[in-house]
């Protein structure tokens, strides 16, 4: 099975532009990307993706002991980069992705030039020894675990019919309903269960490639003590915080995601 | 304003005056609009009493509207909440006016929800309805709910605030869950069903191959009984037949023919009682005597003897075993054959002469083989001439059941033979073997047959 059409790849833009790697967190796939994506085409080459389990990724590749781990998560992005002979590329993740190119990265450094973190987060999971916060109890976590078990939230396939077109902006129509954020409920749980239970921080003070770190104002999935973490741990990295609420600013503030990401990545090393 | 398409008929008037007062004063600041848009006659009056009647105000309905009511601002803070919604969640207005954020009042999966789904689409689609989410309430217990959003927007089309609707979910989450466990059970029930009929099927399938197993003992076993095949013997013709009635069942019957010596031939044929594994034991050892017995006697009343001892020793008690027999020896004299025979407890041997005559051969008074310690065994001898046949068969033939209901006899064998004479051994069988087939279901027993003829040229065509 080539990586291509297992991780439902998407290569656009400019064919001479740098490359841009763009990671989809928990919860979503590489439709997360879509308000920045037009803006980040005209300067880049763009490799968009969905992590086997999210999206469109092919449900045959499913591996729930591979996904159960960051570093299954980081091969994927490895395969992919293998097969696109990809060399040199802005690897940008968002939230636990960010932690993903850090691992992939790690394994092969000569892929990668530089990397974007979008809210990221090494722990959710608030470390009273060492004085950490993640943002999160561990019952919290426990309580998300159990939800995703159970299937009550939104995310769940009998949701998606509420979840309904926009008829002022048709194109965001029955493509968006059908299509946003697609996960199966038990490739999410998987995937939950390894994203928020991670902890990389130990990882983060070896990262050798020129980073930046992006949060929001308010962000009640990575909050602003975390950005300062990421930032502190990673050596050398840059901290941007955008004017935008939420976890999510490539959706609630794609403007100003995307300028950030196209200084940084733009500028010369 | 979905909470208000709850309420019923006469009130939706009052409210459509609501939402007029609230949309001129603009954003959350609804009207005290009493109803005083009006008709032009009593139907005013009317109006204006039966509201008073309902002491309603457009307060009150929010307020204390069957659902939560919640504005943000863009960012999320809470700018307004309704008095439901409080008495819900069980906080004070001011606790959570300008203090907190709506996805605040979310379970860790609904913030991650409200994240990644909820707000994005909400601002796509300036609205996102039926959502069900978890409220974390004062007390840290759970409210599920069902949201719907709406962005208002200002005269010049900018985002200013989001109203929200909640309704109590709780009911319909219970519904939910029952329906959740109902489907687990019903998939963990059709699992095991599938389980349980693999299992099934692969018992048939080992049964079958068991059974198949079986059956191939069987005949292997029922062929260790019976010679496998009959010797030449220089002047004289011998033919024989077997029919199994069951293939799962090891029949009773046996026969042998076989040299004595120089000058003569041993022959017998019986039937062991009942069938099935110890049946066949009896035939075996039955057979295995008579052999052994007749390598030290040609008398075949005292061959039978010794098999009545061995069937008398090893069978006694509660578990009698015994056998019908006939056993004889054959001595080629000239153009004839010299038979000897004893019975006991058997059939009669048949006769099919050259000259067409027909006859049992007697053998009265002997008694079944192997029941009492000392019996006497009756003997008789005939001559066979050129073109003569001895028959033995088992009961399976004159017992046979026949298709207008009345079973078969030693009359019956008796007439058929007479229609058969003259016939050698081989025609004799032949003929035999057909009438068995004719049968068809009606010969449930096993049946073995025996000829032994003296072939001449008088063995003529006619016979055919």
């Amino acid at each position: 099975m080539d990586a291509v059409s297992r991780n439902n790849v998407t290569v656009t833009g400019r064919p001479d532009g740098p490359v841009l790697m763009l990671a989809h967190g928990f919860g979503c796939d590489q439709n997360m990307w879509r308000l920045v994506l037009p803006m980040l085409a005209e300067r880049f080459r763009v490799v968009l993706f969905d992590y086997v389990g999210s999206g469109r990724s092919d449900p045959s590749a499913w591996d729930a002991q591979r996904y159960a781990s960051l570093e299954g998560y980081a091969a994927d992005v490895l395969d992919i980069c293998a097969e696109l002979d990809l060399s040199q590329a802005v690897f940008v993740g968002h939230s636990v992705s960010a932690m993903v190119g850090v691992l992939a990265a790690a394994h092969q450094p000569d892929r990668f030039a530089k990397l974007v973190m979008v809210t990221p987060s090494p722990r959710y999971i608030d470390d009273p020894q060492t004085g950490y916060t993640g943002g999160f109890s561990a019952a919290d976590i426990d309580e998300l675990l159990a939800s995703l078990d159970s299937n009550y939230l939104g995310w769940s396939a009998a949701m998606a019919p509420v979840i309904m077109g926009n008829p002022e902006r048709p194109e965001l129509g029955a493509e968006l309903t059908n299509s946003f954020c697609a996960t199966d409920p038990d490739m999410a749980a998987v995937f939950a269960r390894t994203t928020f239970l991670s902890d990389s921080r130990a990882d983060l003070p070896s990262v050798t490639l020129p980073t930046l770190v992006l949060e929001c104002t308010q962000d009640v999935i990575a909050p602003r003590q975390v950005g300062a973490w990421v930032h502190a741990a990673v050596p050398g990295s840059r901290l941007v915080t955008l004017n935008a609420t939420g976890h999510c600013p490539q959706l609630s503030a794609p403007e100003a995601t995307a300028q950030a990401i196209t200084e940084f990545a733009g500028a010369p090393r | 304003m979905m909470c208000e398409t709850t309420d019923s008929g006469p009130e939706q008037d009052i409210d459509a005056d609501s939402t007029h007062a609230g949309g001129k004063a603009g954003g959350e600041a609804e009207g005290d609009a009493e109803g005083e848009a009006g008709g032009e006659d009593a139907d005013e009056a009317e109006l204006a009493q039966f509201s008073a009647l309902l002491e309603d105000s457009a307060e009150d309905l929010y307020e204390h509207a069957p659902c939560g009511y919640l504005s943000t601002l863009m960012d999320g803070s809470i700018a307004k909440i309704n008095t439901t919604l409080l008495h819900w969640l069980g906080y004070r207005r001011t606790q959570l006016v300008g203090h907190k954020r709506f996805a605040d009042l979310l379970t860790v999966g609904g913030k991650l929800y409200h994240e990644t789904h909820f707000a994005p689409l909400l601002a796509m689609q300036g609205q996102i309805s039926g959502i069900a989410l978890e409220l974390r309430t004062a007390d840290d217990t759970r409210l599920p709910v069902l949201v719907t959003s709406q962005v208002k927007t200002g005269s010049d089309g900018q985002p200013l605030l989001i109203r929200t609707t909640v309704f109590d979910a709780r009911d319909r989450r219970a519904y939910e869950n029952e329906l959740l466990r109902a489907r687990k059970e019903a998939e963990k029930a059709g699992a095991e069903a599938e389980q349980a009929r693999a299992e099934a099927e692969r018992a048939r399938q080992a049964a079958e191959s068991e059974h198949a197993r079986l059956r191939q003992v069987m005949a292997i076993l029922q062929k260790s009984l019976l010679p496998p095949e009959l010797p030449q013997i220089p002047g004289m013709q011998a033919a024989a037949y077997y029919h199994t009635a069951s293939a799962d069942q090891l029949g009773g019957d046996f026969y042998d023919l076989f040299p004595l010596n120089q000058s003569q031939w041993g022959f017998f044929l019986g039937d062991v009682c009942g069938k099935g594994p110890q049946a066949a034991a009896v035939t075996s050892l039955t057979r295995y005597t008579l052999r052994t017995a007749f390598q030290h006697t040609t008398d075949p009343a005292t061959a039978l003897d010794t098999l009545n001892t061995a069937l008398y020793e090893r069978y006694t008690g509660t578990d009698p075993r015994y056998c019908t027999t006939i056993a004889g020896t054959i001595t080629p004299h000239g153009d004839t054959l010299h038979v000897t025979l004893a019975s006991g407890g058997h059939p009669p041997a048949l006769l099919l002469r050259a000259d067409r005559t027909t006859a049992f051969l007697p053998t009265p008074g002997g008694l079944l083989v192997g029941i009492m310690p000392h019996p006497h065994f009756t003997t008789a001898t005939t001559t066979l001439n050129p073109g003569d046949t001895l028959l033995l068969y088992t009961d399976g033939l004159t017992e046979a059941r026949t298709a207008n209901g009345p079973r078969y006899s030693e009359d019956h064998l008796h007439a058929f033979a007479r229609t058969l004479a003259p016939a050698d051994a081989r025609q004799t069988i032949t003929a035999l073997t057909r009438l068995l087939e004719s049968f068809g279901t009606g010969l449930d027993d096993d049946t073995a047959l025996l000829a032994l003829s003296n072939p001449t040229a008088h063995t003529d065509p006619e016979d055919a």
